[in-house]
């Protein structure tokens, strides 16, 4: 199959790792991976937080890019499943609203052929075990979007527990919301700082080494207040320990070496 | 623009009043309430309870999703018919011995209310637990004109005693624990034996011999209604300690007050509602309590019996496509219970009477934005989108979705959301999404700070909101696009 990878534009900026692993896998899987260079971000951002005539056009550029990729591709994928979330249920809704009706309706067909990383594998392309080795104990955060939006199930779990060697220890209150919210994290900070600290503690209660998930926004905000508290667990997303072999293992995070002068208590670097 | 910005125009529709807006915005508000750890424990101890409890009831009915629909359904129909479904109400409650009384807003049904009252001659009420009630501030109102409202439901006369404001629908005291309560007992409450206890038994035996003395004087009952049927001018409440009952049957006169919301089409349809609000709210197969009533009958019950039809915004909120569906809640109180952000700030942090998700639809919508420095400005922003309420709600309504929505109509009445610079930083933003080449470009700009191998634990504003709770990890040195443009150029490969 050729698939067209959208990297989001989080994976592009901030953790490449994401979308290379990405790339990785579905090249081990024997499929052929094309990253349009033309894309950039599904919008959501914009959205989330009220500015739709801004992200408009930002949603056009998506389904104009990925529209065109899907001439010559049989599937869109991405590693987020709340980007996914966006193209599939704000995309023709803003379009929609403003009466383009055109392009809500182009905007349906891309959504109808994009899928977040666990869906493609093991809906689209029905694979579970992915040849992955992980020898190290994780814990899975399913995420707001991909578990209520896309509904994605059980499907990454499944992805995980065939990873040989790979210890995955049940996160407790795994479906609560981890508090990141997109511009929420900023505009309601000590709100979402509160969820953030009982979401750590649920991870740290685990045991694990690795704190996973399939989405890099969650993962930055958990990570952040991992690291912050000095807890010594990293975050990987779920295709960086899909794409981890024996011959070419992905290294576990290493935890952020202590500040050398001035240490500050959690919470207290204002 | 397919849909007309209702909140900012004036369009003559009735304005509401009463306790639908906070002074506090909600970050202030909540930020406040977090730091009260007593606060905290109650409210986590009892949604998280209450939160399973629900699941294991929604889970016996293996027809759970269609009752869901068939409710979204029937109130999708019943709000694009309300005029007529109202007009015909109001014509089979009067068939029936009742007086059916319309109310633009607070102001006018406290003012209905009291004159009903004042024609029995009585000075004192006892109230059936109602959110109408609490939302046009009747106790209050009814306090100046020389009138005592009694509230019977036991959680609504902790927060009644109490001199506190409910911070739930179905739970007004849920931020109160047993000590707490022991303590506004025994303080507030006429005859509550000095030495009384903390546990659950006594307390209830406290609140029961004081509201049995209540319930044989009281000349005028005050209740709302969880569901009118059109059809037969029934009107339904369902409870849970049967002390609402001895008000709808004990007393000489009914006042009933009623968002117009309430009506359903048919009274068949309650076979719909009776299953999905219990489940829902208490996690029980069945309330205790189902009162249903239609206007008065001769000998048994109220012999005068009154409605008291209230808009109070809520013609408002019909108007709008999209948000109308706010106005299918039947107030279960299941999206309060499995909200992350209810479960740690409370009600009260939302400055309405109706707190949570649902809260944060209704009371902006309903009160109409004034503007940005409006309180009800900041709640259709009091949410991570997580979703958990849609999946909770017994009629479906996708919250998510309408707090987005709300939010873009924030942004077109030119109100900003954020602080400063947002504006400035979305218009660069969407500038560079649009092209490829100009985003390649902006975050390549990261690798100026990628010399920095460790991350940041403190960076400016506004980047700082960001830092103050959480590190930032190392930015890469290359982006994706750049890593991936040079793999082309080593491979020779082009897509
Ligand atoms: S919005 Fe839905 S879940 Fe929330 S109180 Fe109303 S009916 Fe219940």
């Amino acid at each position: 199959m050729r698939i067209a990878v959208f990297t989001t534009c989080l994976a592009d900026a901030l953790y490449p790792a994401v979308a290379r692993a990405t790339v990785t896998l579905l090249e081990r899987l024997g499929h052929q991976a094309v990253v349009p260079a033309d894309q950039t971000c599904c919008g959501q951002m914009h959205l989330n937080t009220g500015y739709w005539a801004r992200g408009l056009p930002v949603v056009r550029h998506h389904v104009e890019t990925f529209e065109a990729a899907l001439d010559s591709c049989d599937a869109v994928v991405a590693p987020s499943g709340s980007c996914v979330g966006s193209v599939r249920h704000q995309h023709a809704m803003v379009a929609a609203r403003y009466d383009d009706d055109a392009l809500a309706e182009r905007a349906t067909a891309v959504a109808g052929r994009t899928y977040e990383l666990s869906e493609l594998l093991v809906d689209v392309l029905g694979v579970t075990d992915v040849g992955a080795w992980f020898g190290h104990p994780v814990t899975y955060y399913p995420t707001c979007h991909s578990l209520r939006m896309l509904r994605v199930g059980d499907k990454p779990v499944r992805l995980l527990r065939a990873v040989q060697d790979i210890d995955l220890i049940e996160l407790p209150g795994a479906d609560s919301c981890c508090g990141f919210g997109g511009t929420f994290a900023l505009k309601n900070e000590a709100t979402s700082s509160a969820m953030l600290t009982d979401k750590v503690a649920a991870v740290t209660s685990t045991g694990a080494q690795v704190c996973s998930a399939g989405d890099s926004s969650c993962l930055m905000h958990i990570g952040g207040g991992l690291s912050r508290l000095r807890t010594g667990i990293g975050t990987l997303h779920l295709a960086q320990i899909l794409a981890s072999t024996r011959e070419h293992p992905c290294p576990v995070p290493e935890p952020r070496r202590p500040a050398r002068r001035r240490p500050s208590l959690p919470g207290a670097a204002r | 623009m397919t849909r007309p910005m209702t909140r900012t125009v004036d369009l003559g529709m009735p304005t509401a009043t009463g306790f639908l807006r906070g002074e506090q915005k909600f970050p202030a508000a909540a930020a406040d309430r977090l730091t009260d750890a007593q606060l905290r424990r109650n409210l986590a101890h009892a949604t998280g309870t209450i939160r399973t409890k629900r699941l294991r009831a929604v889970a016996e009915l293996d027809d759970w999703e269609e009752l869901r629909l068939a409710g979204s359904a029937i109130k999708t129909d019943a709000m694009a018919r309300l005029p007529e479904l109202l007009e015909q109400l109001e014509a089979t409650v009067t068939a029936r011995g009742g007086v059916v009384h319309w109310a633009r807003d607070g102001v006018e049904a406290n003012r209905i209310i009291t004159d009903l009252i004042r024609a029995t001659g009585a000075d004192e009420v006892v109230k059936v637990k109602s959110m109408a009630t609490q939302e046009i501030g009747l106790n209050e109102h009814l306090e100046t004109e020389g009138i005592r409202a009694i509230e019977t439901d036991l959680a609504e006369l902790i927060v009644q005693l109490g001199n506190d404001r409910p911070s739930h629908i179905l739970v007004p005291a849920i931020h109160r624990n047993r000590t707490e309560i022991r303590d506004i007992f025994r303080t507030a409450m006429p005859g509550a034996p000095a030495d009384l206890g903390d546990e659950p038994r006594e307390l209830a035996m406290a609140a029961r011999s004081y509201l049995r003395e209540r319930f044989l004087t009281a000349r005028v009952a005050v209740s709302g209604a969880n569901f009118a049927a059109a059809d037969t001018g029934t009107l339904a409440v369902v409870e849970s300690e049967g002390n609402g009952r001895m008000c709808l049957t004990l007393p000489r006169t009914l006042i009933t007050v009623m968002g117009i919301e309430k009506v359903l089409p048919s009274f068949t349809d309650l076979e719909v509602f009776l299953q999905l609000l219990p489940r829902s709210s208490t996690a029980e197969r069945m309330n205790p309590y189902t009162s249903l009533w239609t206007g008065v009958t001769p000998g048994d019950g109220p012999q005068e019996f009154h409605l008291v039809l209230l808009d109070n915004g809520r013609t408002r909120v019909l108007a709008d496509e999209v948000g109308r569906a706010a106005l299918h809640c039947i107030r279960c109180s299941a999206c309060l219970n499995v909200c992350p952000v209810y479960e740690r700030v409370g009600g009260h942090a939302y400055g309405s009477v109706y707190p949570g998700p649902i809260g944060a639809i209704l009371s902006p919508q309903l009160t109409g934005i004034t503007g940005p420095d409006d309180p009800n400005a900041s709640l259709p922003y009091a949410s991570t989108l997580c979703g958990a309420c849609f999946d909770a709600c017994p009629v479906r309504i996708d919250i998510p979705s309408i707090l987005v929505e709300l939010r873009a109509d924030a942004v077109e009445a030119g109100h900003r959301p954020l602080p400063g610079g947002q504006d400035v930083a979305m218009a660069a933003a969407a500038w560079a999404m649009t092209d490829g080449r100009r985003w390649g470009r902006l975050i390549a700009l990261g690798r100026l700070l990628s010399w920095r191998r460790t991350g940041f634990r403190r960076l400016p504003w506004p980047a700082s909101i960001w830092t103050r709770h959480r590190d930032l990890p190392p930015l890469p040195a290359r982006t994706f696009r750049q890593q991936w443009r040079d793999r082309l150029r080593r491979t020779g490969s082009g897509s």
